[in-house]
This record gives structure tokens, sequence and C-alpha cells, in this order.
């Protein structure tokens, strides 16, 4: 005897998204931990000693956070005007930023006030460093130059002023203590040795330059500035090996996964995205609520931190191996599954007598009233509100079965102001689709043909009636458009393509499909 | 010591079951059920066929229990005769011929007191358990006829033009009380019908459209209809608003019987299928023939794993037929939907089905066509599970063409890893399926389209494999296209003679290098595909052309004045293997090579093609000739052993009928009753043992009766043996090419023939 077959619901493939080894892996992160600043998030920079404490300049101030805590671990208040910059040594002890006020301060993380105060610069900072030997510091401003200075006497070392607009970024070589590199808003790149007193190296990027990141291996650079992320070869004399356009607003700042494997840019227009290095293609994107100004990835990716210019600091954590398995483990362990499963793990022993229960079969509530025959109620029950927006294929699902069992007329016939005006507005919504456009265009002419002749009486149904209408002429007036652009293609197609002369001519190919395999997958 | 007889075509099975109403045993064990031209007895507990009642030589038309024995039952035939048999042993007891005339049909019998009764064109008839009456419905009349009195009309007004016409009744057994089913899902109960015009009805309603079966139970606390919802509904007598319900029971409900101790319930169904329920309502067994719909359109398959019969079966199922043991193995839901018991419902059919060569993968194409919307059609693919021994669904393709698919077949290369489906539809292209191993989306091997390929737009209408999967031949209307499946390069063009391909085959084994083709133009065409040029044709209608896919043989049915001949042949030779002039009559719609479990090995030439397999075809008139098969028979030693004694009692029982059927050679019924018996219903082997060996011991102080009787046995090998020693032309022409045999083997014979039937017989006895 079998039982009731349940209506079948058609799974759709998600269109566009691919599920990658990429997105599993970004994905892997909590829901962010929000901060408030004071002020635009400007800069945030990673401690390279752990427990990598991260500092996060926002306005006149500097916080340090630890990795886990919401609370600032350590502020550093002392500045006149807004501070830029904060970084870290690479011993993770001393601190420098640059300051509004054009002086450049520098902090034992441990302290409270500035150990050193580099005053020489004529306008804003923006843009202060550590070189690799730690005793200099490297600094750029809004003066056009920039200098570099000795932190045990105070004093500054060399001034360059080649740039001929403000100097926004810059970053010094890690395996080399006297090479620099500045980026600047008049569109160049500059390298520095700091051995012969000028730039050895200029790069024209086309574009205010906002970013600079380097290769660990040192050999790569790549500078952001306007939508353009661009890399340059420094081993080949500055020659640009990549130029990326994937944002749509100005991209503010790069950042290395510490694989070295993926490069993260976020630009103004929200977006963050992850390109691999390897052919430079977007791979993920991640979504925020505002511009972004700076980007902070925590050593081994474990977070993502996102200063945006709300003063909105966005840190997401990643899900470790057991938390990923404890979700699905308390998922398992609600009480209602609890009941469910009671007694299911009982290992019978040897002279045990087994009754088997029948099992009972679920079935959700249309599937309950199509058994029952009750077939206006199980489209009432399809047309629920979360389902109509959510899951709309299960009432695409009910309608095509209604369909099915020749009963839509009965189901769809008998409705209400509210009824129908719900039907019609479901309709609205997924008529065109073109995954449901074949079982919902004879629902809606069956509707039509229903309640022609209430139209009128009830000015919610005509809206939704009219809506409907203006819906369908869109289509068709999308439909001719497409049609056109065919026939141009089909027309293009056949003027380029060779004619062979071999007997296989006779596969003809309408609508400009290519002549070898033409894969289609199933969908 | 195998000899070999003519070919012959024989009805192997698949008859229907729930042509009549199915009849339980007095002790609710057996259920017997009219089955073409025999009586069936099942077990109603195991689902086991436990006997054929076979004598009669055409259609079963009624079966009923003997109400003076138990252990004996009537059962009556468009041939005219009445045979009573004592079903649980199988065996004949009386042949009563009634009708000389061949036209009048018993289409029931009902029995009191050994009154029979035949009527012709009555549409149910029962008689009262006390005897009085006997009632019979036809059309919008009711009759009731009593025996002391005379005929009493009850007539159904059709004022409305309701449709109140007669569907089937019954008799209350204690009360005075008809209850008759109607067109219209009405029930009435009729009373008070022995006054003139006094008659009462009262009226039940449930189902929806016309009741099939109406029937009380023994006791008459309850009456039980069924209709085509499907739905077992019992009634409380005189209590008529409760009422059970047994739903989901398959297919329509035909015919309801009760067990005379009202324990078990038992419903034909359309779907040829008894149930046995039991009296609370729950089913406890299935027995399952050959389900035919209304058309066989996948082809007859057969199974590689299983090597069952595969076809359509129940609406949107495939049914897996064992072939050996006339019995349906399993039914597969291809569409997985809720069947809506209603006429005039569209619902999805299963129109296409393919093996791959290991059975592996199935792939199947369902449609369904309503008037004035688009079609839909649906690819899906099984993969075989090891583990729960069935398919379990891969892949489904939702319009995987934009007009129906017109044939479809899977490639015979050797190694299962490439495995590739091809199919070809009436939107003039053919798609090539993959199997892919993985995708972002699906978990597992999935299926997906590798290949679209057109030729000038034509309609495709078959397509072919060659026997290693390196040739793909599509036939587009006139034009057969030969494609290479590596890398989709239109190899040639094959055109000649001109007519559209209706029909495509390549050869096997040593003939791979034909392609084999019929076209419209009744032309039967043969190419070879290594010169590419035409090898032969002939002029011949050729309805159905198939490939014997463990030999080279091709088989031919040509259609020729309303009946139908086969041809068998290789492509290699000019002269055909064998052929037989009007095998069937009408059409042969479909046919099947299906492999034998056993190779003969048979020497001669015309019947050497059915060594390795077995051809079955269905006609045209399914109904009557559901399935057929040639079959060589085979003369083994058992035979010569033990057919003998078959030809005695034959000879005895000749008494009032003549066997004129061609029966297959069997042992004495004696062994065939211990062959052919269940092994749960045998008593122990113990038992049997020792019974076997005291047979042995006293086989020298039988009776009287049993001395003579071996005395003639005796006599009669003696003639056989003066036959075979000097050669002579006997009777028995099968006999004299056996081998002679020496004395000393013959002796051995003699003895081994009278010690059997003794403590067989013996035991059958007791």
């Amino acid at each position: 005897m079998a039982s009731f077959k349940p209506t079948k619901i058609q799974v759709y493939p998600k269109l566009g998204e691919k599920v990658t080894q990429d997105t599993l892996y970004w994905k892997n992160y909590k829901a962010p931990v929000q901060i408030k600043e004071f002020g635009a998030v400007t800069n945030i920079d990673f401690s390279p000693v752990a427990p990598h404490n991260y500092a996060v300049t926002a306005f006149t101030r500097i916080h340090i956070y630890g990795p886990f805590s919401q609370e600032p671990v350590k502020s550093f208040t002392r500045f006149k005007d807004t501070a830029y910059c904060g970084r870290f040594r690479s011993d993770g002890q001393l601190l420098v930023a640059g300051c509004e006020d054009s002086v450049v301060r520098l902090f034992d993380v441990s302290g409270k006030v500035a150990l050193r105060m580099f005053k020489g610069h004529t306008k804003a900072v923006r843009v202060t460093d550590f070189t690799s030997d730690r005793y200099h510091i490297l600094t750029g401003s809004d003066d056009y130059t920039c200098r570099l200075w000795d932190i045990p006497n105070s004093t500054e070392l060399t001034s360059y002023q080649e740039h001929t607009d403000y100097i926004r970024c810059g970053i010094t070589s890690k395996l080399n203590r006297d090479l620099f590199i500045t980026g600047s808003y008049d569109h160049t790149l500059k390298l520095f040795d700091a051995r012969v007193n000028k730039s050895v190296m200029t790069m024209d990027h086309g574009q205010p330059v906002e970013s600079l990141l380097l290769y660990p291996s040192e050999g790569l650079l790549v500078s952001a500035g306007g939508r353009y992320v661009k890399v340059w070869d420094l081993l080949k004399g500055g020659q640009p090996l990549v130029s990326l356009k994937n944002h749509h607003k100005t991209v503010t700042c790069l950042c290395l996964s510490s694989n070295g494997q993926r490069l993260l840019s976020a630009s103004l227009d929200r977006h963050v995205k992850v390109y691999n290095t390897t052919n430079y293609k977007v791979v993920h994107n991640f979504d925020y609520a505002a511009s972004i100004l700076s980007l902070g990835l925590a050593p081994d990716d474990e977070s993502i931190v996102v200063g945006m210019t709300n003063g909105i600091l966005s840190i997401k954590h990643r899900k470790s191996s057991e938390e990923t398995k404890e979700i699905s483990g308390q998922q398992k362990r609600r009480p209602a599954y609890r009941v469910f499963v009671k007694g299911k793990n009982y290992v019978p022993k040897q002279d045990d007598y087994l009754v088997s229960k029948p099992v009972k079969q679920h079935l959700a509530k249309y599937d309950k009233q199509l058994k029952r025959f009750n077939v206006s109620k199980a489209l009432d029950t399809a047309l629920e509100t979360w389902t109509r927006f959510r899951k709309p294929e299960i009432t695409v699902a009910v309608i095509k079965e209604l369909d099915r069992r020749g009963t839509l007329k009965n189901a769809l016939a008998g409705r209400d102001e509210r009824g129908l005006s719900q039907l019609l507005n479901f309709l609205v919504g997924n008529l065109v689709d073109p995954r449901f456009a074949p079982v919902l265009v004879p629902a809606t002419e069956m509707i039509l043909d229903i309640y022609q002749s209430v139209i009128g009486q009830s000015p919610v149904v005509d809206v939704q009636l009219q809506r409907l209408q203006d819906l369908l002429e869109r289509e068709i007036g999308y439909q001719q458009d497409l049609l056109e652009v065919l026939g141009m293609l089909d027309t293009m197609f056949t003027s380029s393509l060779p004619r062979k002369e071999v007997p296989c001519s006779g596969i003809s190919r309408p609508n400009g499909l290519a002549q070898g395999d033409a894969s289609l997958t199933v969908l | 010591m195998v000899e070999h007889g003519d070919i012959r075509v024989v009805h192997r099975g698949g008859s229907k079951i729930n042509f009549r109403e199915p009849v339980l045993s007095h002790d609710s064990r057996l259920l017997l059920c009219a089955s073409g031209e025999c009586v069936k007895v099942f077990s109603s507990s195991t689902e086991e066929c436990v006997h054929d009642l076979q004598g009669h030589t055409d259609l079963v038309t009624g079966v009923l229990l003997n109400p003076s024995n138990h252990l004996q039952a009537y059962s009556c035939s468009a041939d005219g005769t009445v045979r009573l048999w004592d079903f649980t042993d199988g065996i004949l007891i009386k042949v009563q011929l009634h009708c000389h005339h061949v036209s009048v049909q018993p289409l029931s019998v009902s029995v009191f007191s050994l009154l029979m009764c035949m009527c012709v064109t009555l549409t149910r008839l029962l008689s009262s358990s006390q005897g009085e009456y006997i009632a019979s419905a036809k059309g919008l009349h009711l009759e009731v006829y009593f025996f002391k009195k005379q005929k009493f009309s009850l007539k159904e007004d059709n004022k409305k033009g309701a449709k109140n016409t007669f569907t089937c009744l019954s008799c209350h057994p204690k009360d005075d009380c008809i209850a008759t089913g109607h067109e219209d899902g009405k029930i009435r109960l009729w009373r008070n019908f022995n006054h003139k015009r006094e008659y009462t009805y009262s009226t039940l309603h449930w189902h929806h459209s016309a009741v099939s079966s109406v029937r009380f139970t023994p006791e008459g606390t309850n009456l039980l209809s069924g209709g085509v919802e499907s739905v077992l509904v019992q009634w409380r007598y005189n209590q008529e608003t409760q009422k059970d319900f047994l739903p989901r029971l398959g297919a329509a409900i035909t015919h309801i019987a009760v067990s005379p101790d009202g324990e078990l319930f038992c419903t034909a169904h359309s779907d040829n299928k008894l149930t046995v329920i039991q009296s609370c309502v729950k089913v406890s067994a299935v027995i399952q023939g050959l389900v035919k719909g209304e058309s066989v359109r996948t082809d007859l398959m057969v199974d590689p794993r299983s090597k069952a019969l595969v076809l359509n079966g129940k609406p949107g199922h495939l049914q897996f037929y064992s072939l050996q043991r006339d019995k349906q193995l399993y039914n597969l839901d291809i569409v997985q939907q809720e069947y809506i018991h209603e006429s005039g419902l569209q619902q999805f059919e299963v129109v296409k089905a393919a093996f791959d060569t290991r059975g592996n993968w199935l792939a199947t194409v369902e449609e369904r066509k309503q008037k004035d919307s688009t079609l839909e059609l649906n690819l899906k693919l099984w993969a075989y599970d090891e583990q729960t021994q069935s398919f379990v669904l891969n892949t489904t393709v939702s319009g995987p063409h934009e007009a129906r698919i017109t044939a479809m077949c899977f490639c015979h290369t050797a190694d299962s890893q490439t495995t590739m489906l091809v199919s070809a539809s009436q939107d003039g292209h053919f798609k090539a399926w993959q199997l892919e191993s993985n995708h972002y989306f699906y978990e597992g091997p999935f299926w997906s389209c590798d290949f679209v390929g057109a030729y000038h737009s034509l309609v495709p209408e078959c397509c072919c494999f060659s026997a290693d999967g390196s040739l793909l031949a599509i036939s587009f209307q006139e034009v057969v296209t030969v494609w290479s499946p590596a890398s989709w390069e239109l190899l040639t063009t094959l055109s000649q003679p001109p007519g559209a391909i209706r029909d495509l085959c390549f050869g096997r084994q040593s003939c791979s290098k034909y392609l084999l083709g019929t076209t419209a133009k009744n032309l039967l065409c043969c190419w070879n595909l290594l010169t590419c040029t035409l090898e032969w044709s002939t002029s011949m209608d050729v309805s159905l052309l198939l490939s014997d896919p463990l030999s080279e043989n091709m088989a031919a049915f040509c259609s020729h004045a309303g009946c139908t001949d086969l041809f068998v042949f290789k492509p290699s030779e000019p002269r055909p293997l064998f052929s037989h002039k009007a095998i069937c009559s009408g059409k042969v719609t479909r046919a099947v090579f299906a492999p034998r479990e056993e190779m003969l090995e048979s020497c001669e030439e015309s019947s050497q093609w059915l060594n390795r397999s077995q051809l079955y075809f269905l006609t045209q008139y399914m109904v009557n000739i559901p399935l057929v098969i040639d079959d060589s028979v085979a003369v083994t030693p058992f035979y010569l052993l033990l057919g003998k004694h078959r030809q005695q009692q034959q000879e005895k029982q000749d008494r009032s009928f003549s066997a004129e059927r061609n029966q297959l050679p069997q042992g004495s019924v004696a062994i065939k009753e211990l062959l052919h018996t269940p092994a749960h219903v045998l008593p122990s082997a113990s038992f049997l043992c020792s019974m076997f060996v005291r047979s042995l011991l006293i086989s020298e102080k039988k009776s009287e009766e049993e001395e003579m009787e071996s005395d003639k046995e005796e006599e009669s090998e003696c003639e056989m043996e003066a036959s075979t020693m000097g050669q002579g032309q006997t009777a028995e022409a099968q006999e004299t090419a056996a081998p002679a045999l020496t004395k000393a083997q013959a002796r051995e014979l003699r003895r081994v023939k009278k010690l059997d039937h003794s403590w067989l017989s013996s035991l059958l006895d007791s």
C-alpha cells in the first residue's frame, strides 16, 4: 500500500554565486563585532608580535585593541588634532603616528606620553612608518615632502622633495633598511634609496595614489588609486603587470592574506574584494554598510578589521573548527528533536523482542491539505507571506500540482479582495521569472478568466491588475529588444564564420551557437 | 542425449488475474483466480502460486467453490465446459460439457445445489443464500427470478437522465436484501421485493464515480464496495452512516471477494493485482501479475542485472517482470507523484527508458501533454544502488528537449567510465549526455549535456550506437548520419536508397561493420560501413528490426496481409537462418531478445539462433495474446526416464477430452508434484528420506494392482526396446533418435521407474 507522495519541489540552483574553496574560507567568519569610534577610521595596523593587538587611528585618538576584547586595551589621546597612520614597529614596542598639526609622535606601547616628537613638516603628516633597521622613521606629508628621521637623536636625516602633490601613502622595505616607496596625489609612485638621496624609480599610476603594498618577496608592488589597483614588477624596473578595475569608487586600502595567496582591496563603494594573486580574478566579495577607509587582516587571517567613514569599526573573527561543529550540534540538541530521537539510540539486548512501529510520514501543511483534497486551503497555505517571499518555488510547485490534478480553477476561484490581491501580488513578483513562467502564465490566464466579471469593483485589485499589465508590457518590450539583438548577432556570426567545404557543413546552428562543442549544464 | 523439436510460439504467461472475481478457500489459505486458460491457486499468506489448474482450452470465465465440498471448485470457460477441481492437490475431477455451441460464453457461474447457470449477456448474476431467487442486473433493469414463482423485474427509473445504470450487485446472505452498485457512484439497497410493486430501496453515496463491485460479508454484517477511487469502503449493515475506509490500494478496484469465514477480503485491481486484506482492514498480501497499460510506450527491455523484462507498468511506473517465474519482481516509481484516480486527467507517462550495458544506469523519459499547454518533459537518470538493490534517482533534467523525444540509447562501451546517453527529439536536435564527476552545486556524479547536434534542421528519428561504441548512427528522415562520439565529427551520411528510415540497427560481433535500416518504402537495407556503400537491400515490409545482443543474429518482423512473419538472419549471409510464416495475427509491436539462464547446445541449424537467448514479442492485440515466446523444445534424459509415465497417465485421463494443447515435456505427475510443490508445503526432508528408503526396501512386496501396473510398464518398455533395437519407425519419433540403451541400463531404468512412483504416490495419498 503506497503512502501519500508529497508535492515535489523543484530545486533550482542559485545562479551567479558559485561555492568555491575561497567562498567557504572567507564565509567562515562570525557575525561582525561593531565598535563606534569618534570619527572616520583612517588606519588599522596589527602588531607583528603576539598577541597581535591592533592600533586603530580614528579622529584624534589611537586605540589599541586586543585580539578578542571589544574595549581598547590602550588609548593614545594626546593629539592636538586628527591623528593619522598609527603604526607598530616590527618588535611591537613602539608606535608612530602622524597628525594634522604636522608633528610626528612616537609612543611606547606601554606608556602614555609621547617619547619623541618630530617637528619639521609644515603640513599634516599622513604617512608614518619604521624602517626595517628599527632606528629610523619615514614620514610623508601634505607639504609634498617625505623625510627620514633618526629615533635616538630625534633629528631629521633626509628630506625628499620630488613629489608635486600630497603624499598620502608610503611603505618601507622589510628586507632592505634603505629602501622605501611613497605614493602621491601627483599620480606617481617613487622608490627611494636612502643612500643616494634621490628617487631611483618612478612609476605612473595614472590616478592619485591612495595605498601601497609590497609583496613579502618585495619583487612586486601593488598600488591603489582611483578605481584601479595596479601591480608593478620592481625587479623589471617598475614594469606594470596588471591593472585591475573591479571597484566602482576609489580604492582606499590594500591588504595581503597571511599566506600571500590572496589580495584584498577595500573601496569607498563599500566592498572588500578578494583577488587570487596568481590570476588576479576576484574570488570573493564582502559587503559593508559604509564607505571603507581602512582594512586590516590579522596574522593567519584570524580576523578581518574594517574601518569606515561613519566611524564604525567592524571586526569579524574566524570561526574555530569546534565552533563550526558546535553550531550544527546545537541544532541537533533542540528539545523538539531530542523528544523526536528519544530512545532511538537504545541497543536491543539479545533476547529482546522488537516491535516495529510504523514510521510516521511527516507532511508539509499544504501536502496535508492536498491529501484531503482541500485545494483552496492548500493554495492559501502556499501563499502565506513567508513562503511567498522566501520560497516562491514552493508556491509555484503547489500551483503546478493543482494544475496537474485539474483543480487549479477551483482553487483560484471564490477568493475575496484580500486573497485575490495577495495572489496577484505573488504573480506580479514572479510571473516573468523564466523558471516559473511556464506554470504561472496559464494560472494568470485562468485568474483573468475567472475574475473578469468583477474587474472595477475593488480599487485594490484594480491596482494590482494595472501593475500586472505594466509588467507584461515591459516584458514584451524586453523580448522584442532581445529578438532584435539576436538577429544582429546572427548576422554577425554568419558573416564572420568561414564556410567549411567538408560535408560537416550541414550542421546548422541557428542563433549564433558556436560551431564546436556547445555544452549545456544541467540547470 | 539432447534432441530438438520444432520451434514453436508459446504463450508465456502475463495473463490477467483480475479478469474475474477471485475466490478464497474455506480456510482462507488458498486463493483461486481465473487466469487466461487456467485457474491459478495462490497461497494467501505467502503470495506464491501453488498450482496451475490447466485443462481448459479457452478463456476461463468463472471460478466458484463447490458448496457441498469445500475442497473442490468449479470453473467455467469459454470453451463451453465446466470443470470440477480438487484445488488443494490440483487434480481435475470431473468435466461437464454444457454448451456444444461455441458462441455461448458463460460469463459468470453461480452454484446452488449444483445448479449451473449460464448467461450470455447479463452483467451480473447472483443467487441468494437460501436459494429462493436469482437476481440479475442488466442496463437499467434488475431482475429477480424466483425458483418457486416466476420472474420479477425491478426497474430503475431514469427520468432525469441520471447515470444510474447497474454495475454490480450482491445479495444479503440472510435478509431479503439486494445491494446494487450504480454508474453514478451510488449504492442502492433493495428490500421487500417479493411483493409486486411494493419494493423499497435506500441509497448510500460515497463513491464519486461508478461502483465496480459490492459484496456482503458472509454474516451479512458488513457491505464492502469499491470503485475507481481505489478505496475499499466497509459499510455497516443497518448502520450505514458508519464507514471504514482502506485507501491507497494502488489501482481501481474491479472485484471484491470475501472468504467464507469472513476473515479475509480479496480485491482485484485494474492493474492486474490481487490484494488480500484482513478483515480488520489491513493489507496482508499483494499478488501482482504483469501490468498491462493501454500501450507499451517504452520498448521491451531486459534488465542486464536481474534479467527481468522491463516495460511500462502502473501509470508512472516501470515494472520489472520475471520471465522465468511469471511474476512481477518490483515496480520502480518513475514519476514520484501522487496518482489521482480520476478519469480524464492527463497524467505523466513514462514514454522512453533505456539501460546501459551493465545495468548500472537507467534513463527514463516521462511526458505529460495537456491540451493547449506546453509539453512537460522530464529526463531522469537512475543509478543502481548495490545496497538497496534498486535504482536511485541521480539526475532530473526538466525540459531536456523542446519537443517529444523520439529515441534514446546508451553507448555500449565495455568500460563503464565513459557512459554516454544520446537522446533525439522532434525539435531537430540530438543531445549527448555524459556523467560528470563533480560540480560546485551538486554532490557526487551527475549527468549533464555534452553535445547538441543537428543536421539540416531535419527531425532525428532513430539513434543507435555500434557494438564498440565508436560510432553513432542517427537517422534524419531519409538520411542516416554516422558520427564519432569521441570528437563529435560527422563522419559520413548514407542516403541511398531514398525513403524515410523507420528503424536502425548495427550488426554485432562478426557483423559489426554492417548497419541495417528499414525504410518506409518497405526496404530492408544493409550498409557496409567500411566502404560506405549499400551492401544489399531487399523489399519487405519490416515492422520491427532488432538485434540479439549475444550473437550476430538479427530478427525482422514483417507484417504481411494481416499477420506477421518472422525472419532471423545474419547480415553477412544472404540466406535467412530461420523464417516462420504467420507467426501470429496482427502486427508485432514490441519484441526483445532475452538471454537464457543456461545456454543450450543445439546443433540444428534452424534453431541454433535460440541457443543463447529467447525471443519475446508483444502483439497488437495485447488483450488476447499478451506475451509469446519462441522456444525450442529440448528432450533431456530426464524426459526419456519419465516421459513414458506421463503418456500412460494421459491415456488414462483421456476419457472425456483430448489433450489438444501442446504441453511441455514433463515427468510423471508425482515427480512433477514433488518438483512443483513449493518447499514450504512439503514435509521435512527426513520424513521424505525415510519414506524413500522404505519404498526401496519393500519394492518387491507390492499390492496386486501395482504388480499389474508394473507389468504393463515392463511390456511397454519392452516394446520400446524392440523399436529401438530394430531401428524401426515407431510412432514415437522422438525416442528413436535417442541412443540405444544397453540391457543393463534398461533394467536399471525400469527399476527406477517402478520405485519412484510408489513412494511418491504413497506420500501424496497420506
